[in-house]
Formats: structure tokens, C-alpha cells, sequence
């Protein structure tokens, strides 16, 4: 049987017995692909439905929800439609309804939008001013029925955008916004798994995304969430996330001060050490891990090496530009 | 026999199951970590289910070349002799660990060892 795939107006007639990286190289579309044999992943792309399962075998459970797939393993059982992976995004204009400051440094920037935003907790955004500057902010809060998204945003020294957003934006201008994109977002199942949360900064935003949603979807193991920085000043949210600990007995926060003052009630030292004190064995749990790309490359290792599996580990590591 | 090591080993799931054990020893070892450890984790385990399926006898394009070509640079890192073998010894552990057969070990290992020459440079 043959199918037809589409990627953008343009129709390929794959063959029964073929693959859709075969249909495409055939076709002469540019995809980027290595070992063919589902190993190297080179070329994911996605799908407007379901792909088959075996298309999908070895990816992440968050790239199977979003109907990614491995082009390579792929035979089509019906038509599908395909997005490859620099195709051009779709943008949609919103409104910034607050722009006001989490501490000295780091601004929450809520925008509402017309139309219901589809994202999942922990997802990115990128954000666009008008002369086509571009930069990737984490969404902070669940889907809401009021169509916001949320982002927080730290000033960078010599940051073009950050100080743009921290500088010149106000209440009732327009960004356009791309699609939520990112495979670090919970999904609602094995809710008696230990939850561990690790941020750095800023990492905070997807990380309130993903606990609010697990807390959502009456998640019942421990979540424990480490949120570290060197300085006081450059932490937020602790009262807020203080109390929520306490309303919900399953929920643990522990604030981190790497530098030299650290008052009562924070935890002295990196997050990264400050963790395995308090959990030693994370065979089982679910780890995800946001912010300074040091801190999340070095914990995807340490999280693995402490029993987490492979699967069960997300990581956001935070791009920095300045220019 | 008809059927492959790869085959009777439990083919790719056996493979899956095999990499996770066998990442977080070498991970945890401090005599090879220089070699595993440097490299994107995600970028690591694809590679390391490459080698998995290699010494199962599964299906896999590589050369002799090849493999001297992926660990040249290892090489130039002082790659030697012991640290293959400690990495031989890991991927026994794991297989023992995951109740495969002896024998079936031992082919594996056979598999394994016949690049010894080729990922050392020799």
C-alpha cells in the first residue's frame, strides 16, 4: 500500500516497502540522517498523527506524545503529514499583561493571548521583537483558561534581549511568540514515582510549570525541588514555594545559597551536592533538571550514575547569547 | 545454531536493558570515566547501544576502520591496554547481572574482544 506524505505543500508518494527517509532521500528533500538503523536518531521528525510504534521505538516518552518519529524506521501505514526540523516556525502575537520584578535581577513577564495556547508545563517558547531578534524563555505556569503564558526573565550583563524586555517593554505591547517546543514537561502516569526538580536561576520557570502540573494531576509520590543560586538576592518564589510545601505533604523545597551567606532555613553549598545529601539512591524517581548548562550536564550524569534511569531523566539546559 | 547472538540474547530490548547497566558502571568507574564521560550523555548512550549490538552479533555497518577512526582520539588520550580490559570486565558484569547464559557471555565477549586491536590502534 501506498501513502502520501506532505511537508508543507509539497506531496511524496512513498511506496509500500518504503521507508520515509527512503520516500525523501528519493525525492531529494534535505534530511539530516546517519545510521538508518534507528540508532543515531539523526533524523527525527514529526507527524501530524500517530506514527507507527515502531517508528518511535527508543525515544522519549515526551517526543512519542508529540508524534515525533524516526523517519529511518518508519513504514507509513496511513498519510501523514510531516514537519521537518528547521522548518520555518509558525508565530502568533501576544499581549504583555504584567512586566514587573521576581528580585533585583529577574522580571516575571506574563502575555495573554486571543486564542487558547496548547503547551505542555516546562515547554519554551521563542520569543520575537519586531527587527527578528529571537530568544528561547521557559513558559512557567500550567494551561490556563486565561490563555497566559508566563515566562521569568533574568537580565543578562550586555543581554540585548533581556534588557530589552527588563528596559523598554510595558504593559500592552506585542512579541510575537512561536510555538512551545522542548521534550522537559510531566507526563500523567506512574504518579506514585519519586519526583526530583533541580534548578539553577532562572530554571525555576519550568520547573514551577512541571510541579503545578504534577500537583495538577494528583501526583502522589515525594517531589522534592532543589532551587539553588550563590546569593540570596538572586533566588525567588522561596515564600511561595515555603507554603506550598506546606499545604501539600508530598511537596519539598529546599533552597540552595552556594556563596558565603547562607541565613537559617537555606541550605548551604551547589545544588548538586546538596541533593544526593538528602536523597542518596534515585533508583526509580524521575528527574528533571533546568537551568545552567554545567549544573544539568553534570547532574544527568550523577542523577544516572545514582540509579535514575536514562528514560526517566529530562533535561533543559539554558542556552546563554548575549549578542 | 540458526538463529544470531543477538537473536537469542533478546535482541534490542536485551540491548536497551544492557546499556543502562553498563553506562552507569563505566560512569562510576574513575579509571575509564575520562573516556565516557566528556561527551553529550544522550550522544554517549546511542553510541554505547551501537557497541551493544555489535557484541551481540546484531545488525551493524561497522568496519575495522571504522572503529579506529571513533576511538583515535581516545587513543591519542592515552587509551591502553588496561582500560579496554576494564571495560571488558564491565560488560561481563552487566550480562552476568542481567542472567544471560554464561556461554552466551562468552561470545559476546568474543565479539568484543576481536576490536580490541582495532580500538586501541594497534
Amino acid at each position: 500500500m501506498s501513502t502520501t506524505l506532505t511537508i508543507d505543500q509539497n506531496r511524496y508518494k512513498c511506496e509500500a516497502g518504503e521507508t520515509v527517509l527512503d520516500t525523501l532521500l528519493r525525492e531529494n528533500v534535505n534530511l539530516s540522517y546517519a545510521c538508518k538503523k534507528g540508532t543515531c536518531h539523526s533524523c527525527l521528525v514529526r507527524s501530524d498523527v500517530a506514527p507507527p510504534g515502531l517508528a518511535q521505538s527508543g525515544l522519549k516518552n515526551t517526543l512519542t506524545k508529540q508524534n515525533y518519529f524516526l523517519a529511518c524506521q518508519c513504514y507509513p501505514e496511513q498519510d501523514m503529514q510531516i514537519r521537518l526540523p528547521d522548518q520555518s516556525e509558525f508565530y502568533r502575537m501576544g499581549t504583555v499583561i504584567t512586566n514587573k520584578l521576581l528580585n533585583r535581577n529577574t522580571i516575571l513577564l506574563v502575555m495573554a493571548f486571543e486564542d487558547a495556547f496548547e503547551f505542555n508545563a516546562g515547554q519554551f517558547v521563542n520569543l520575537q521583537r519586531s527587527d527578528g531578534l529571537t530568544r528561547s524563555y521557559s513558559i512557567a505556569n500550567i494551561p490556563e483558561v486565561s490563555n497566559t503564558l508566563e515566562f521569568h526573565i533574568r537580565r543578562l550583563p550586555d543581554g540585548v534581549f533581556s534588557t530589552w524586555l527588563h528596559d523598554e517593554v510595558n504593559v500592552g505591547d506585542s512579541i510575537a511568540v512561536s510555538e512551545p517546543r522542548g521534550h522537559c514537561f510531566y507526563i500523567p502516569e506512574r504518579r506514585e514515582q519519586g519526583i526530583l526538580l533541580v534548578g539553577t536561576g532562572t530554571g525555576l520557570a519550568p520547573l514551577a510549570g512541571i510541579l503545578n502540573d504534577a500537583l495538577a494531576n494528583g501526583h502522589s509520590g515525594p517531589i522534592h525541588l532543589f532551587h539553588g543560586s550563590r546569593e540570596l538576592e538572586d533566588l525567588y518564589r522561596i515564600d511561595e514555594m515555603r507554603q506550598l510545601a506546606q499545604q501539600k505533604p508530598n511537596f519539598h523545597y529546599t533552597p540552595c545559597l552556594s556563596g558565603s551567606e547562607v541565613p537559617e532555613g537555606f541550605a548551604a553549598g551547589r545544588v548538586n551536592d546538596i541533593v544526593f545529601s538528602q536523597i542518596p539512591d534515585l533508583k526509580s524517581w524521575r528527574v528533571f533538571l533546568c537551568g545552567h548548562p554545567e549544573m544539568v550536564n553534570l547532574m544527568k550524569k550523577r542523577t544516572f550514575i545514582k540509579g535514575a534511569a536514562i528514560a526517566d531523566i529530562y533535561a533543559d539546559a539554558f542556552l546563554i547569547s548575549y549578542h | 545454531m540458526s538463529t544470531t547472538l543477538y537473536e537469542r540474547i533478546g535482541g534490542e530490548p536485551a540491548v536497551n536493558a544492557a546499556v543502562e547497566l553498563f553506562y552507569r558502571k563505566v560512569l562510576d568507574d574513575s579509571t575509564v570515566y575520562r573516556f565516557f564521560g566528556n561527551t553529550d550523555m544522550d550522544t554517549q548512550i546511542a553510541k554505547q547501544k551501537a557497541f551493544f549490538t555489535m557484541a551481540f552479533g546484531g545488525p551493524n555497518n561497522y568496519t575495522g576502520q571504522d572503529m579506529r577512526n571513533a576511538h583515535a582520539k581516545l587513543v591519542t588520550m592515552g587509551l591502553n591496554e588496561d582500560h579496554f580490559n576494564a571495560v571488558m570486565k564491565h560488560l561481563g558484569d552487566t550480562l552476568v547481572e542481567l542472567n544471560v547464559p554464561g556461554d552466551l557471555i562468552a561470545e559476546a565477549a568474543a565479539i568484543a574482544e576481536s576490536a580490541r586491536d582495532d580500538v586501541l590502534g594497534k
